[in-house]
């Protein structure tokens, strides 16, 4: 026995030894005079991130006393990792991002204010505008950097003349298939400056839905028919800009100095101001947001850290990034070393010509509801009116008010009154001299057991418990959360007082998640188990070959292949319609309708999914003897009775738990919808996964709702496994 | 289906039937490597995806990743991944395997509701107790540590793990271990000796389930992770995804390098897989 235990012993201190060797890589040799270091994070890549390297290394060069670490993030969980990092002391001294969660951070405590060195200087060198961008809760919270909004890209072979209006660039005489202008029409945030060109902006000045009147109809109207006249391509996304302008397929594009960089040598291009609308006369005015340096709460060298912020936003600082990242730099005197740059002055006119844009925590929620609205008119699947009477609404409907505080006594005294008859029933049961008598005669199997119980009970159920609980709290991120009861689980089940099944109700989407559920395991399961019979035939040739092959689908990422997916759905540059096209067939456009966008949903899990249940079959069939077969042979029974009376009732029990699991795990297949269809059209494809998580990470950080969302979740799918399982018992 | 051989034309039909298959199951794959060997930044989009000059310089620019300090950040992150994935299955097998080996061999008191907990949380959506999650690893002082996401990895693999490994061991005949028994060897070593050998190719798989858990997770590691010699390599990737624009190739290029490890496991235990996955039984 003991020789067993040691080995175990051994292979866990290997384990252990490997994972702890990271200590000793971290602490690294201290030299001398040790220099404090100052962590700076940013979500910069390419030329961006290699000027901020070059920005360190010269102020280090002239701080020896400092080492700056700069430290890239992904930009996904970027703001949500600071939420949690800066409060537990985990953040960095300094971030960069842009300007318009600097309400939110600051409010949430996540900001220190920050006292230049040079206060002169500061407010000399940087714009007005700029520096009221940076002002929050009454004080200056951070340095601005550079400033990220639109101008207009012109091919100048296409379009040799100056483009004024955008009547100039319908008008242009172009070969075939070459649009006009490629932008994101169908995006709010690229849409904002040609809305407010027609005298609409997306909010109000009460920070309420400002899409409304004749401006934005008209403004609506034309970008709808521009997409019928293909004046602009349909359902573009950043990418497509990209690359229809790089290859010569748009006379013109609308987008950000970060286009630049990636336009090939080869083209002809030059940059002006975005062009006028004719009818109003007022030139199309995006939004600018400004990215900045943050001074993070609990920094450990906030006076070091404040050093490198001011060295970063002026002079040598502001140069570098402007020539290396073709940053629009803050630093007015940085400007004049930059004359003879073309771009660079395009775009700072461009940017002087923006709105920056409002910090206003509305701001960011109401993108969503707009995009819904525009892309809908644009697929056209609503009218304006309609579709912005719906926005509002949409958008009405998730700043709602927050439901009202409760004494949390109330959910104190039903915990209190839980835990109490628990503790009641246990010691009832440890009376019992029967159950004490079972107790000891588990003692060996505790044993076994203790320390996975130990793990799971911590690091997965704890977990699991105390995000459940958040769901009787309510708050717009996670510092300001209150206790409200049940009043989450009540707004879900009566669909925030709206129609029970209407638009985005918890049931209708729980229908979707059902429909969805079932239609894959369905197809799983056919496709599964087809192909591990032809698989299991005993003459096949290639067999290996084709069983690897077939289980490639597995071995990717699922995350990749989401995306790769959606990319072969697209309306004009997908494979899918390509393929359909060289067929003879229409083009789909696949996330324009519920039903096409939903088997677009549904082809790429099924892809993911088959394999699971093939491999399932197949290590099944191989445990079923042949001399069944070979009875029945002998019987006369063919193929097909062989497979219902023989092979089907013997896969049952090795397909009925993998069925089981499968449905829980496509239940929650959060990665296919949120990247596939994303909910499109207008939300009708979500499930109940994407749903809690647009509540918790887009629709204002309502963490509260959200967990509602996920317990019950968790608790329909309780008691289906429950029902699903008594059935199984009872038909055994 | 015994030694009786079908008629040709009922093979040919197989074949067709598979390559078919086989073509659905590679088509969006050959998608992402026409655009990771896409030589400009824009890859072109057509029903057939084969570029026309391929390029590697999406790969090289993406293995060639350093940091300001010049350290080979690919290197390092490669180094995390190999690290994290491998020590969390050896960690969910180690607790996993004598748990699931109780569960299979003994009536304890809280079986039946062990076996609910566990199957419980494979059902409430993980993104729930991402922030709890934080807090705890912060409170043992193991954010931004392999250790942390070991751990947490780890402890996320064991209740499949323990479905997986429990159907295995009832897959095994009792009368091994009696009969080592019997020869004197205690439970423990039975279990040990006996019962593990023969559960090997279970083993394998759910090992291979707990690495790919790891290897392939984003969400927890981008939480929890704030250097980037700690990154893992599917954090890395969501760097070419920004703000502003993605830089697909890239993506595409790191992707089939992230792919390409569990595709060699996935080919080396492909025999385990087909037997290893069947025994595992989900009883509530």
């Amino acid at each position: 026995m003991g020789k067993g235990r040691q080995r175990l012993a051994t292979i866990a201190l290997l384990a252990c030894a490997l994972v702890c060797s990271e200590s000793a890589a971290q602490a690294g040799p201290a030299v001398g005079q040790a220099p404090v270091d100052v962590v700076v994070w940013h979500a910069y890549r390419g030329q961006e991130e290699a000027a901020l390297r070059q920005v360190a290394r010269a102020f280090e060069a002239e701080n020896p006393d400092v080492r700056v670490r700069l430290v890239a993030q992904p930009f996904g969980a970027y703001a949500s990792k600071l939420e949690s990092a800066i409060p537990t002391g985990n953040g960095p001294d300094l971030f960069i991002d842009a300007h318009d969660r600097i309400e939110s951070f600051a409010s949430r405590g996540l900001l220190q204010p920050i006292t230049p060195p040079d206060a002169e200087a500061f407010a000399r060198r940087l714009d007005g505008r700029h520096q009221a961008a940076f002002t929050a809760l009454g004080a200056l919270h951070g340095y601005p950097l550079s400033v990220k909004t639109a101008a207009l890209y012109v091919n100048a072979s296409l379009a040799p003349d100056p483009i004024e209006s955008f009547e100039d660039l319908e008008a242009l005489a172009l070969p075939d298939g070459v649009f006009p202008l490629a932008m994101e029409a169908e995006s709010a945030y690229w849409t904002a400056g040609f809305f407010a060109a027609h005298g609409a902006s997306l909010l109000n000045d009460e920070h309420g839905w400002g899409l409304e009147g004749e401006g934005a109809l008209t403004a609506l109207r034309r970008l709808s028919r521009w997409v019928e006249s293909r004046v602009v391509p349909e359902e573009s996304s950043g990418d497509l800009v990209k690359r229809l302008f790089s290859e010569g397929q748009a006379a013109a594009a609308i987008s950000g100095p970060w286009l630049a960089p990636d336009l090939p040598e080869a083209l002809d291009w030059r940059v002006q101001p975005l062009p006028v609308v004719a009818s109003t006369g007022a030139r199309m005015r995006p939004y600018a947001t400004v990215e900045g340096a943050y001074l993070a709460a609990r920094s450990a060298q906030p006076a070091a850290a404040n050093r490198f912020a001011a060295f970063l936003t002026f002079g040598e600082g502001a140069l570098l990034r402007a020539r290396v990242a073709r940053q629009i730099v803050t630093d007015r005197e940085a400007w004049p070393a930059l004359e003879g740059d073309a771009f660079l002055q395009r775009f700072r006119e461009a940017a002087d010509d923006a709105a920056v844009m409002p910090t206003h925590p509305h701001m960011r929620m109401i993108f969503g509801p707009a995009d819904r609205a525009i892309r809908k008119v644009l697929r056209g699947t609503a009218t304006p009116e309609d579709a912005l009477e719906e926005g509002r609404h949409r958008f009405d409907d998730v700043t709602r008010p927050l439901p009202a505080p409760r004494s949390p006594a109330w959910g104190l005294a039903a915990l209190g009154l839980l835990t109490l008859l628990g503790a009641l029933a246990m010691v009832r049961r440890l009376r019992e001299p029967a159950f004490r008598g079972a107790l000891r005669k588990s003692m060996p199997a505790y044993r076994y057991v203790a320390h996975a119980a130990v793990a799971v009970g911590l690091l997965v159920i704890l977990p699991l418990v105390v995000g459940g609980l958040t769901s009787f709290f309510a708050g717009r991120g996670l510092e300001e959360m209150y206790f409200v009861g049940v009043a989450n689980y009540v707004d879900i089940l009566v669909a925030r007082g709206g129609d029970l099944l209407g638009h985005g109700s918890f049931w209708l989407v729980l229908a979707v998640t059902v429909l969805w559920t079932v239609l894959n395991v369905a197809l799983h399961l056919v496709i599964g188990v087809f192909l591990a019979l032809l698989l299991h035939r005993p003459y096949l040739r290639m067999k290996a070959l084709y069983r690897v092959l077939l289980i490639l689908p597995w071995a990717v990422p699922n995350y990749v292949t989401a995306l790769a997916w959606k990319g072969m759905f697209h309306r004009q540059f997908g494979a899918v319609n390509a393929l359909l096209t060289s067929l003879g067939a229409e083009p789909v456009s696949w996330f324009s309708h519920w039903t096409t966008a939903f088997s677009a949903n549904v082809a790429t899990n099924v892809w993911l999914g088959f394999p699971f249940m093939m491999v399932v079959t197949l290590g099944a069939l191989t445990s079923i003897p042949k001399d069944v077969y070979e009875a029945a042979a002998v019987d006369g029974a063919n193929a097909w009775q062989r497979f219902r009376l023989i092979t089907a009732p013997m896969l049952v029990p090795f397909l009925a738990p993998a069925v089981a699991m499968g449905s829980v795990w496509t239940f929650n297949m959060f990665n296919v919808v949120f990247l596939v269809s994303g909910g499109e059209p207008d939300g009708s494809t979500e499930i109940l996964v994407s749903e809690a998580y647009r509540w918790a990470f887009t629709r204002g950080n309502q963490y509260g709702y959200a967990a509602a969302y996920a317990v019950l979740i968790f608790l329909i799918l309780l008691v289906s496994t429950r029902v699903a399982s008594k059935a199984a018992e009872a038909d055994a | 289906m015994t030694e009786r051989r079908d008629p040709m034309w009922i093979e040919v039909l197989v074949h067709v039937a598979l390559l078919l298959a086989v073509a659905f199951a590679l088509y969006p794959v050959l998608w992402v490597v026409s655009a990771a060997l896409s030589p400009t930044d824009a890859p072109e989009v057509s029903a057939f995806p084969f570029p026309r000059d391929p390029s590697l310089r999406h790969f090289a620019a993406v293995v060639g990743t350093s940091d300001a300090e010049g350290r080979w950040l690919f290197g390092w992150q490669l180094f995390n991944s190999v690290v994290i994935a491998a020590a969390t299955a050896l960690t969910a097998i180690a607790i996993a395997t004598p748990a699931a080996y109780a569960m299979a061999r003994f009536d304890f008191v809280g079986k039946r509701g062990s076996t609910r907990a566990l199957l419980a949380t494979q059902m409430f959506p993980g993104v729930a107790a991402a922030i709890p999650l934080y807090l705890l690893l912060n409170f043992v002082h193991l954010l931004d540590t392999r250790s942390g996401l070991v751990l947490v990895y780890a402890t996320t693999a064991v209740p499949f793990a323990i479905f997986q490994l429990r159907g295995a061991f009832e897959g095994i005949p009792k009368d091994l271990e009696e009969a080592a028994m019997v020869d004197g060897a205690t439970r423990f070593g039975a279990f040990v000796r006996v019962v593990l050998p023969a559960a090997r190719p279970a083993l394998a798989i759910t090992a291979l389930f707990a690495f790919m858990t790891a290897w392939n997770e984003f969400i927890l590691a981008a939480t929890f992770l704030t250097s980037e010699e700690m990154y893992t390599l599917p954090v890395v990737l969501q760097r070419y995804i920004g703000e502003y624009d993605a830089q697909w190739p890239a993506f595409a290029a790191g992707a089939i390098l992230v792919s390409v490890p569990v595709m060699l496991l996935f080919y080396a235990l492909q025999r385990h897989l087909v037997g290893g996955l069947t025994s595992g039984g989900v009883k509530g």
